[in-house]
């Protein structure tokens, strides 16, 4: 009872991680109906922006953990953002009404180019910082700290920062004008465009908002396990493009939920069953889901119009 | 979305879009560039590179203003938007036969032509082992118009299969080749039914999917494949039973025809035993593709809703391209385990299956002869500067999105229907 509930809580910290990148994917598929390949790339490279800008911090002397954290999601928010309009720019707006594989093989592209370049320009090895975030909480106290459940306190943030960020992100896309511009988009291109409004901008700025999200995720995944390298946006990438395909791509609280049911699986998978094929118990899943509601868990049967 | 308004391009735009550029480039190459972190005495270190980022906002500056004053100057996209695409022509025709017989023949000829060069042998087999893959891919991608991004897991399964039968069973390579071609397809058969009625990204990321879970059973699956050590000591392909070897129990093939051993001639071999797979490979395919079923993926491709209206079964015909691609991946499995002699979950990996996949697009879907001329570019290129090798992927990356932005239909662009009615437009 007491290992399931501690796997509830790393499935729960991993599905909050997935989630957040899942949004990314699930929007851009919205918008232009494409999976966005680069997208586990962009999260890696977030990741690496985090681990410069901590060791920065570090060096230049501050030592406060909720400034540095504070500081840290501002400037990879920001930066990467710039990475997300990079890559639509390049990858997807020359190729817009082209045949549907061009982009995702341009995308594919810019997500080697992104892999390679990181390797390159930041070193092939594992990148470590020390842990920023010490300690937890045992839930059920006076059992000691092997016995009850035990969150950490990076958990706990993490958790925290993602519900707080999914619910403004949600009330972002449903009561703002851009949010309602987005969802506009979504729905009919060309009338957004005789309207007057500047499709591209749109779309160019979703692009940014998903990459931002995935920042907040690199950042996170940087505090929590405090190692990354190159390799890792393509695992999270895949996992998080499950997650959206799960929930019903395209809809945004289904990235959140199908996050969620891919971190516990694999929590779970992982400790009930077996470590090694937590990955393949994922992939199964999500053929099985496929095969079964192939619009996803929350989304709309797509009804294709000649 | 082209009814974008045309916007007053001069002196000051250009100026005021490359100042653009370079901000970017400067918000891009601050992380990357600007700022690396090293392992230091305790902990990481960062460490700056102004020159090097400075440097490239520079670059980026003058590309950005050269490329604007290119485009205005011969006015590139505007035209090319505007011209009307050439009517189809009749596919077999035209001066890419002749291309492609003399390709042909110079393949024949190279072992003699590079007598005793042992290395330009080996790449020219690794090269064919890419063209035999890629034909194979086409089927998939550039026929019948489905992404499969990982092709290499029946790539994998052929190979392995070859693996263990041989080191446990004692098969021969011959005896071993269509059991992996016919596993291979078993495989993609098993993948595609449920997958193929989905909508194409969905199957993107599933066959993306089967080839991790492939690979990660290779890897964890230790008492049968090995795991991340693999498979060695993989007996090597026979000449009509005759091993090919220095000395043996029975006749090799030197005893037989009376010459002196030397290890040339299991090159040269291994060279023509490709070159015949790749030969039959082709002939298979472009044999295929006059048949009703290759016709029917062609249509699937350009109009899966007027197939089905046509009472076409498109599951079926997908899934037969589908198992078509993989059986041809399973023999290039076969012949790439009997090359090597050892096999590990390391040459299977999704970056195989990226280049694979460049090969196609880059080549142009549906292109038998573009196929050829990507696959000789994606090995050569590496291979004729070893400096240039860390850049590999990089480069590789930027080509593979630069050529869809010039080319989105790939260097051959060959995208248009074998049989076309006449008077309608066959691209779309």
């Amino acid at each position: 009872m007491s290992q399931a509930l501690q796997q509830l809580i790393n499935g729960l910290t991993l599905g909050a991680i997935y989630g957040l990148i899942a949004i990314g994917y699930t929007m851009v598929y919205g918008i232009i109906g494409m999976i966005n390949f680069a997208h586990g790339d962009i999260y890696m490279v977030s990741a690496f922006i985090a681990v410069t800008c901590f060791t920065l911090l570090a060096s230049g002397g501050i030592s406060s953990v909720v400034a540095s954290i504070a500081i840290t999601l501002i400037v990879s928010i920001v930066l990467t953002s710039v990475f997300g309009w990079t890559v639509e720019r390049v990858g997807y707006r020359p190729l817009r009404g082209s045949n549907r594989l061009a982009p995702l093989i341009s995308s594919i592209g810019i997500s080697i180019f992104l892999q390679n370049m990181v390797q390159l320009t930041q070193g092939a090895r594992v990148k470590s910082i020390p842990p920023l975030v010490t300690g937890g909480v045992n839930l059920f106290a006076g059992e000691g700290l092997h016995g009850g459940p035990y969150v950490s306190y990076v958990q706990l943030l993490i958790v925290i920062v993602t519900i707080v960020l999914m619910s403004g992100f949600t009330l972002f896309i449903n009561k703002t004008p851009f949010g309602r511009q987005q969802r506009a988009c979504e729905q009919d291109q060309r009338m957004m465009q005789f309207l007057g409004y500047n499709v591209d901008r749109i779309i160019a700025l979703t692009f940014m908002i998903g990459a931002a999200l995935a920042a907040v995720a690199g950042v996170m995944v940087t505090i929590y396990y405090g190692v990354i390298d190159f390799s890792i946006g393509f695992q999270a990438g895949i996992k998080a493009f499950t997650a959206a395909v799960l929930g019903g791509i395209g809809s945004i609280p289904g990235a959140m939920l199908g996050g969620l049911i891919i971190g516990l699986i694999e929590a779970f998978w992982a400790a009930y069953l077996s470590p090694e094929y937590k990955d393949v118990a994922t992939f199964v899943i999500l053929i099985i889901v496929l095969m079964f509601r192939p619009s996803g868990l929350l989304g709309r049967p797509e009804v294709e119009k000649v | 979305m082209s009814t974008t308004i045309m916007q007053k391009v001069d002196r000051q735009f250009r100026v005021r879009d490359a100042l653009g550029a370079a901000l970017v480039a400067g918000l891009v190459g601050l992380p990357m560039l600007g700022l690396t972190t090293r392992d230091g005495a305790n902990g990481l270190q960062v460490e700056t590179r102004w020159a090097l980022l400075a440097g490239f906002i520079v670059v980026a500056f003058a590309g950005r203003l050269i490329l604007q004053w290119t485009l205005q100057r011969f006015s590139f996209l505007s035209k090319r938007r505007l011209r009307a695409r050439p009517a189809p022509e009749v596919a077999g025709n035209g001066a890419l036969v002749w291309v492609g017989a003399a390709c042909v023949a110079f393949a024949v000829l190279l072992p003699a032509l590079f007598a005793g060069n042992r290395y330009v042998v080996d790449t020219a087999t690794t090269v064919l082992i890419y063209v035999m893959l890629g034909w194979g891919l086409n089927v998939v991608v550039g026929l019948a118009g489905l992404l499969d991004l990982g092709y290499v897991a029946f790539y994998a399964v052929g190979a392995y299969t070859y693996g263990l039968l041989s080191t446990h069973f004692g098969f021969g390579f011959w005896e071993a080749l269509p059991i992996a071609g016919g596993l291979a397809a078993a495989f993609g058969m098993l993948l595609g039914y449920p997958t193929l009625r989905l909508r194409g990204d969905y199957l993107a990321i599933v066959t993306l999917g089967f080839g991790e879970i492939i690979r990660l059973l290779l890897v964890n699956w230790g008492d049968v494949t090995g795991g991340p050590n693999g498979i060695s000591s993989i007996p090597k392909p026979t000449f009509f039973g005759l091993p090919m070897q220095a000395s043996s129990d029975g006749p090799t093939f030197a005893t037989v025809f009376g010459v002196d051993y030397s290890p040339a001639q299991r090159v040269v071999f291994l060279y023509y035993l490709i070159l015949a797979l790749a030969l039959l490979t082709n002939l298979l395919v472009s044999r295929l593709r006059r048949l009703p079923v290759g016709r029917a993926w062609e249509a699937v491709r350009e109009d899966e809703i007027a197939c089905k209206a046509m009472g076409i079964n498109v599951t079926n015909v997908k899934l037969s391209a589908f198992a078509t691609g993989a059986m041809l991946a399973g023999f290039a499995g076969v012949f790439f385990a009997a090359r090597q002699g050892f096999i590990s979950p390391e040459s299977f990996t999704f970056s195989e299956s990226a280049t694979i996949l460049a090969i196609v697009v880059l080549g142009g879907m549906g292109s038998q002869l573009g196929v050829v001329l990507a696959a000789a570019l994606l090995v050569i290129l590496p291979e004729l500067g070893r400096d240039f090798a860390e850049y590999r992927m990089l480069l590789f990356g930027i080509a593979m999105v630069f050529i869809m932005i010039v080319r989105p239909g790939g260097l051959i662009s060959h995208r248009r229907a074998t049989v076309s009615a006449p008077g309608v437009e066959a691209n779309r």
